[in-house]
Formats: C-alpha cells, sequence, structure tokens
C-alpha cells in the first residue's frame, strides 16, 4: 500500500465532507487533519492486527481524541471536528456487500457482511464514548489542579 | 420596576429558544444543545430553570413560579458554521462580553444570514470525496472519473429534490437508485471496471455520518428520546439508500 498517497487522500475527503457539513472555514483544514489520522491509524491497525473491527475502535478513538483537543485549542464545539472524521470509517462496503448478497439470495453471505458491518459501527460507537469519558477525566483532573494551585497560592 | 423585570425577562426568554432552536436545527447535539440554554439562563440569574430538548421541539421552564415557554422545530439539516457562531455568541453573553440585547440580535442575525457554501463547491466537493474514497477502498484508477461524476450527480439530485419536496427519504432513495443506474451503464457499457467500488464511492456522499455521530452521543448522555429518533433517522436514510441500490442490483 502506498501511505503518502492513502494520506493525501484520506486528507482531501475528509476536507470535502468539510465543506459539505459547512464548517467554519479557518477549521476545513484541522477537520482534514482529522479525518487522516483516523484513517491511517485505522490503516496501520488493519495491517497488524487484521481485524476490522478492533482498527475501527482505534480509528474512531484517535479521531475523538484529536477533535477534542482541536476543540479545546479552537474554542467550537468537539463536533466540528469528529463528524467529517468519521466518514472514512463508517463501514460504507461491508453494508453494500450484505444488500448486494440479499438481492442475489446469497442470505448466508449476507449475514455475515451484516454482522460485521454492524460490529464496526459499534466499534465506531465505542470508540467515540472512549476517547470522550477519557478525556472527560482528564480535563477534571486538570481543573481540579488548577483549583488546587489557585488555592495554595491564596493560603 | 415589576414592569421592566417582565420585558427582560421574555427577552431573555426569547434569547434562550432562538439559540437553542438554532442550535438544534443545524446539528448540535442534544446534550450541547441543554447545556448551552441552562448556562446562557445561569449568566441571566434564572439559576432553577429546567430544559428538556428533543430534536422536534424544545421546552424551557424559567422556574417554577413561570410559565414554561415551547418551541418548534420543523426542519434540520447540517450547517457546523451556524452551531459554532452560536456557540461563540453563548460563551461571550456568559463571559459577560456582550448585553442580553446584543446577544439577541447577533443571534437573529445568525438566524437571517446564509452561512453555506456555494452550492457549486458543495457538489464539487461530493464529487472529490467520491472519488478520494473509490481509490482509499481500493478501486482502480481507471474508474475514478465514473465515481467522479456519478457523486456529483447523486448529491444534485438529492439536494434538488429535498428542496422541492422536503422529503428526505425519497430524495435519497432516488440519488442512491440515479447512482445505481448510472453506474450499471458505465460497467455494461465497457468502460467502468467494477461495479461495486463505483458505487460504494458515489453514495459515500450521501452516508449520514452526523446523525450516527450524535445519536450514539445523545444515547450515552442520557437523552434517549433524541438519542433514539436520531438513530431512527440514520437508519431510514441507510435503508433509504440501500433500498435505492438493491432495486438497480435486482435486474
Amino acid at each position: 500500500m502506498n501511505w503518502p498517497l492513502e494520506a493525501f487522500l484520506s486528507f482531501i475527503a475528509s476536507m470535502a465532507f468539510g465543506v459539505i457539513f459547512n464548517t467554519p472555514r479557518r477549521t476545513l483544514l484541522s477537520c482534514g487533519l482529522v479525518g487522516m489520522t483516523g484513517w491511517l491509524i485505522y490503516r496501520v491497525f488493519v495491517l497488524f492486527l487484521e481485524d476490522p473491527v478492533q482498527a475501527t475502535f482505534a480509528g474512531a478513538f484517535s479521531v475523538a481524541l484529536v477533535a477534542h483537543l482541536l476543540a479545546k485549542r479552537f474554542k467550537m464545539p468537539m463536533i466540528i471536528f469528529s463528524v467529517a472524521g468519521i466518514i472514512p470509517l463508517v463501514p460504507g462496503s461491508k453494508a453494500y456487500n450484505a444488500m448486494r448478497n440479499i438481492v442475489e439470495n446469497n442470505y448466508l453471505e449476507a449475514i455475515t457482511f451484516a454482522s460485521e458491518a454492524l460490529m464496526i459501527s459499534g466499534a465506531v460507537a465505542m470508540g467515540l464514548v472512549f476517547a470522550e469519558v477519557l478525556m472527560q477525566m482528564v480535563f477534571k483532573q486538570m481543573a481540579k489542579r488548577i483549583q488546587k494551585k489557585i488555592g495554595m497560592t491564596q493560603n | 420596576m415589576t414592569q421592566i423585570d417582565e420585558t427582560r425577562r421574555e427577552l431573555a426568554l426569547d434569547c434562550f429558544l432562538l439559540a437553542g432552536k438554532l442550535l438544534m436545527e443545524n446539528g448540535a447535539e442534544t446534550y450541547r444543545v441543554e447545556d448551552t440554554m441552562i448556562r446562557m439562563a445561569i449568566s441571566q440569574s434564572m439559576t432553577d430553570s429546567h430544559c428538556f430538548v428533543t430534536p422536534a421541539g424544545i421546552m424551557f421552564s424559567p422556574s417554577d413560579k413561570l410559565a414554561t415557554r415551547f418551541v418548534r422545530i420543523s426542519s434540520r439539516r447540517t450547517d457546523l458554521e451556524r452551531v459554532a457562531l452560536v456557540n461563540s455568541v453563548s460563551r461571550k453573553l456568559v463571559a459577560g462580553e456582550l448585553e442580553l440585547l446584543e446577544a439577541y440580535e447577533e443571534l437573529k442575525t445568525i438566524d437571517r444570514t446564509n452561512y453555506m457554501f456555494n452550492i457549486w463547491l458543495q457538489i464539487l466537493a461530493a464529487a472529490t470525496a467520491s472519488g478520494c474514497f473509490l481509490i482509499l477502498l481500493g478501486g482502480s484508477w481507471s474508474d475514478l472519473p465514473f465515481a467522479f461524476a456519478f457523486g456529483g450527480t447523486g448529491f444534485i439530485i438529492v439536494e434538488t429534490i429535498l428542496e422541492k419536496t422536503r422529503v428526505k427519504f425519497f430524495a435519497e432513495f432516488v440519488g442512491a437508485l440515479a447512482i445505481g443506474v448510472l453506474a450499471l451503464l458505465a460497467v455494461y457499457s465497457g468502460y467502468g471496471n467494477n461495479l461495486d467500488t463505483i458505487i460504494i464511492g458515489s453514495i459515500m456522499p450521501l452516508v449520514p455520518g452526523l446523525l450516527i455521530t450524535n445519536a450514539v452521543r445523545d444515547l450515552m448522555a442520557g437523552h434517549f428520546v433524541s438519542g433514539l429518533s436520531k438513530g431512527a433517522e440514520a437508519f431510514l436514510t441507510a435503508f433509504a439508500i440501500g433500498a435505492g441500490i438493491a432495486l438497480v442490483l435486482s435486474f
């Protein structure tokens, strides 16, 4: 596989989705970066673990993590950055194959593809949630530490 | 004195509801809408306010003595620029950088202005995304022009029908059907190589990505009504696309 090409294409695709969803102009590049991160991490995990479900989890997790950091940096809702980045991880081809096999009366194959698609969309959801919980814990800890610092300087 | 308080309170309520309506109409998560409204209310010293947000309407009760207000949300689309703008207005109001009246005026301006990218730029973006996904999902370079053209065409069809009929399900069905027919023609005429990758690449711009992310986040935050209804909308969209493609493949 061709790493620079994939990085470039996923960057452009995520930016294009940013345009479709009308994200603010100055965040378009960051949206592209988020999408690129998610896709590359997904590809690396597919290469080493050969399990698309775990790879999708890792990809979605990193997308949400980067989106949270960018949201703090830009002071904008996190959703602006995560939406475009999630799109490449959506199991479009699995769902398509499931549909195609149903139409061709290959129900057993269709079930295989459909359950894979279901597992992958579940992995996307879990990745998003885990990153969110992690970031909340980290930010709470940071807020506590800052409060402690202020309290100590006051004393 | 009480008269002034009354008008100011009405203004504050109008302001919160407009902010909530704008956020919900343009694709924010339910928990963000609630959070924004409550924060704005606290900044205007309404400390025991409650609000209940669903994708179809927002109820806001300023306190247990005052009347509850309701606003209906009839149309939803994705415009993240507006979400960011409303978010920054509410931040400024909470930080005390804006007066209530200024914030209300600014929200009204946001409501009136059209922030969407030029429609041709959107179509170009959809076409580009289709082309990129074709290659990313393992398609061959010779199929690239087909995915580019069909992705753009599908997007145009969906947007036009959505504008004319306001029935999202139908628009997506017809868009997917058109993509399927075009891809089939391209492959049968001998110019296209792989039917599957062309179709998958071209339907990518129609995938309900925002709805899926929002549904998951709402469900996890405990907003089951909104989470389930957004999930249902995402499922219906996916089903419409699948049905359009399946109809083509069955011939």
